[in-house]
């Protein structure tokens, strides 16, 4: 009988151990489908309009699902909307079903901001025509769906100059959740933006496999810190990274969010979303009937993406560095990806003076000259 | 001094007024918690039965969360029959649906429905079952305990799983993307009255297991068994074959649930899917006292109030771990109570005078 009830208590706390599951994701192929499936729509009145959204992890992440949080706040602020959200949606079957969920419950919008949302978002779109749909970092598109991303490469390659300015080392760590364009993307922003201040820095990276999961953030940060990287940056949702480079005594640069109070020793600045440029607009579309299909990406110039306020541990001169790079990347004399770029097996991707496309961005696979490690 | 003390057999109504006794106590305890969050214990509970039922839609999604359990739960029934304790029907999930998955990606893809199916659910009866045999051959043959052995390989399963996930079974057109590429039509479990098959399976299983314990040789003897082990050797039952034999059917049910979740849900296999209902399986299998007919009742309450309270979070709100300390209210109050059909404390005087009291 003891052994039945402790089996059983195990098997009680184990049932209610929740599984850590993560956070952001990538754009992808604007191309193929953009341009034929806009088709204006009636639109919905004001008062009629129920607004759901999926986040990939809990509200109170500091990171991720806390900005696209503030984009509904925003929302709700703005428009008057009626507004409700899911927390700790997995990128499984389980996303099917909270969306059929909300739209039972007379949800009309529905916005799914993970990466790994996007195919089931897209299942049930087509199931329910006249629900309108968005899905935040994803690539997929259809009459009644839109994709819709930040350009935060921008706003990467202006943290990598914060960081490189202050690597007195040269040895830069990046926790990385999962091996998709969006996030060697912006790895690779993130170092060039590095290698414009210090030329001779490297980028170490380590891949946790997962948006959120704070235990393991921060292992992979204690792991590169070990390796000798004074400086730590991540694309992951928590501020486990932040948190280890303070206890090191390092520096620090956070994601999605402000998170100086997390590590205010260590922390230098973070790339930010303000998710609610886009959702005020797309909503506003939809109640004046002129909503369309659309792969919504934009950067530093409309606000969607921007650098978060320099923090006092930065290297002197950074803001004048950072001020710099982030008028000429908004008047367009600075392009992130321009050739001549390599990648990090010596081999020539860019040529010079080319500048990457949309598509080559959205699916790109390689890591630049400087990087340290492999994809996945 | 409290002391725990074993119980003179508890009548069967004393056992079910406890037992509806700690329900309302659950109700009462989660209310109060309700209130302190500053919510109406009324409108949530209502909101829980019209999030399981108020719409042919929340149904059929209850139902949706009740075949893996009914399934899980009556596998593991059978083992804990003969007092060998299954904590591994997660494990035996994920192999089933890895075997099934394995076919999956293999076989041709103008296999028909009518034959991939079977075949795939053939393969997951068969993982399953091996995958909770070698806990049980260790048991025989060295004395190992089956709970920690079958709660380990969970882990390895999963592992497996995951490892098949982010490398050799990852989606080639997923743009690096940890998951598995999607099953095509033949390998989807069609749906029947709006639910996916896995329903009339899940009732089918319901009468076999039944007839199996209540009215075969087999359950006879598993039951002998689980009694007492001197008993059935007594009277010369070959235990090894009987618990051998018992252990395949239990793994090899948690497999099937498995395959059925990864085809009709999942559509794939993911590291993810089963959301712990292996282990939420045990406690439905126990609170129904390992009956077949009672799985389907507990199990079906169970996907009442999981269904109910993932609508609570939307309806009213709620942050998901107020929507989790909830149900776990009403589980802890529930077990306890299974805990006081058998037990009582009782308040001892101490024997000894004043001077000896330290």
């Amino acid at each position: 009988m003891v052994k039945k009830a402790l089996a059983l208590l195990l098997a009680a706390g184990m049932a209610f151990a929740t599984v850590g599951c993560g956070g952001s994701a990538p754009a992808e192929e604007a191309a193929p489908a953009e341009t034929p499936a806009a088709e204006a729509s009636a639109g919905i009145p004001k008062e009629d309009i129920k607004v759901g959204f999926l986040y990939v992890g809990p509200i109170g992440d500091e990171g991720y699902s806390y900005a696209h949080n503030q984009g509904r706040l925003q929302l709700e602020e703005e428009l008057g909307v009626e507004t409700v959200y899911v927390e700790n949606v997995p990128e499984s079957a389980d996303c099917e079903k909270v969306i059929r969920d909300l739209i039972d419950q007379g949800c009309n919008v529905i916005y799914a901001t993970s990466f790994g949302h996007g195919e089931w978002a897209y299942n049930v779109a087509q199931e329910f025509p006249d629900v309108y749909f968005g899905h935040g970092t994803g690539y997929l598109q259809g009459d009644n769906f839109s994709n819709y991303m930040g350009r935060v490469y921008e706003a990467r390659y202006l943290a990598g100059i914060a960081a490189g300015m202050k690597s007195a080392e040269g040895k830069i760590g990046y926790v990385a959740a999962m091996p998709i364009p969006e996030v060697i993307r912006g790895l690779n922003a993130f170092t060039l933006g590095v290698r414009s201040v210090n030329p001779e820095a490297t980028v170490e990276v380590k891949w946790t496999n997962s948006w959120y999961d704070p235990t393991m953030e921060k292992a992979a940060a204690v792991e590169l810190l070990n390796n000798g990287c004074d400086v730590i940056a991540q694309h992951c949702d928590s501020t486990g990274p932040q948190i280890a480079a303070q206890e090191k005594g390092v520096f620090a640069v956070g994601y999605n969010a402000p998170t100086y109070n997390a590590a205010p020793n260590a922390y230098l600045t973070a790339p930010l979303f303000h998710w609610g440029e886009f959702y005020v607009s797309d909503v506003q579309s939809i109640i004046d009937g002129t909503w369309q299909s659309q792969s919504y990406w934009t950067g530093l110039a409309t606000g969607m993406v921007s650098l978060d306020e320099l923090s006092a541990n930065c290297a002197e001169g950074t803001a004048e560095a950072v001020d710099a790079a982030r008028q000429q990347i908004i008047d367009g004399s600075l392009f992130v990806f321009t050739g001549p770029l390599k990648d990090n097996t010596g081999a020539e991707r860019v040529a010079e003076g080319v500048q990457m496309t949309d598509a080559e961005m959205l699916s790109m696979d390689w890591l630049v000259e400087g990087v340290i490690g492999t994809v996945g | 001094m409290i002391k725990v003390v074993k119980k003179n057999e508890a009548s069967a109504l004393q056992a079910n007024l406890l037992r509806i006794g700690s329900c309302l106590a659950a109700l009462l305890a989660a209310a109060m918690l309700m209130s302190l969050l500053g919510y109406n214990p009324l409108v949530v509970y209502s909101e829980i039965f019209k999030g399981a039922t108020g719409t042919l839609y929340r149904f059929q999604e209850t139902v949706n969360k009740a075949i893996p359990l009914v399934i899980l739960s009556l596998g593991i029934s059978v083992s804990e029959r003969m007092k060998f304790s299954n904590i591994g029907a997660e494990g035996q999930f994920y192999v089933g649906a890895l075997a099934a998955t394995f076919l999956a990606f293999n076989l041709p893809e103008n296999i028909p429905a009518v034959v991939m199916l079977p075949l795939m659910m053939t393969a997951a009866v068969v993982a399953g079952g091996l995958w909770c045999l070698f806990p049980a051959m260790l048991k025989v043959r060295f004395g190992t305990s089956e709970t920690l052995v079958t709660l380990m390989m969970n882990y390895i399963a999963i592992k497996w799983v995951s490892y098949l996930q982010y490398g050799p079974w990852k989606d080639p057109k997923a743009y690096g993307f940890p998951k598995m590429p999607k099953f095509t039509e033949n390998e989807i479990i069609p749906k029947v009255l709006g639910i996916h098959a896995g329903w009339i399976i899940a009732l089918v299983l319901v009468v076999l297991v039944y007839l199996l314990i209540s009215k075969s040789k087999l359950g006879y003897e598993i039951s002998v068994l689980g009694e007492n082990e001197q008993t059935a050797k007594y009277v010369g039952m070959n235990t090894t074959k009987i618990l051998l034999i018992a252990v395949l059917i239990s793994g090899g049910l948690c497999g099937a649930a498995g395959m059925i979740q990864s085809s009709a849900i999942e559509k794939s296999l993911t590291d993810s899917m089963s959301g712990g209902l292996g282990f939420t399986a045990i406690i439905t299998a126990w609170l129904a006292r390992l009956s077949a007919p009672a799985i389907l009742v507990v199990s079906f309450l169970f996907a009442m109030l999981l269904q109910g309270s993932s609508y609570l979070q939307t309806a009213l709100q709620i942050p998901a771990a107020a929507a989790e300390l909830l149900q776990g209210i009403i589980l802890f109050f529930v077990l306890a109570s299974e805990f006081f059909t058998q037990y009582k404390f009782v308040v001892k005087k101490s024997s000894k005078g004043k001077g000896a009291a330290v």
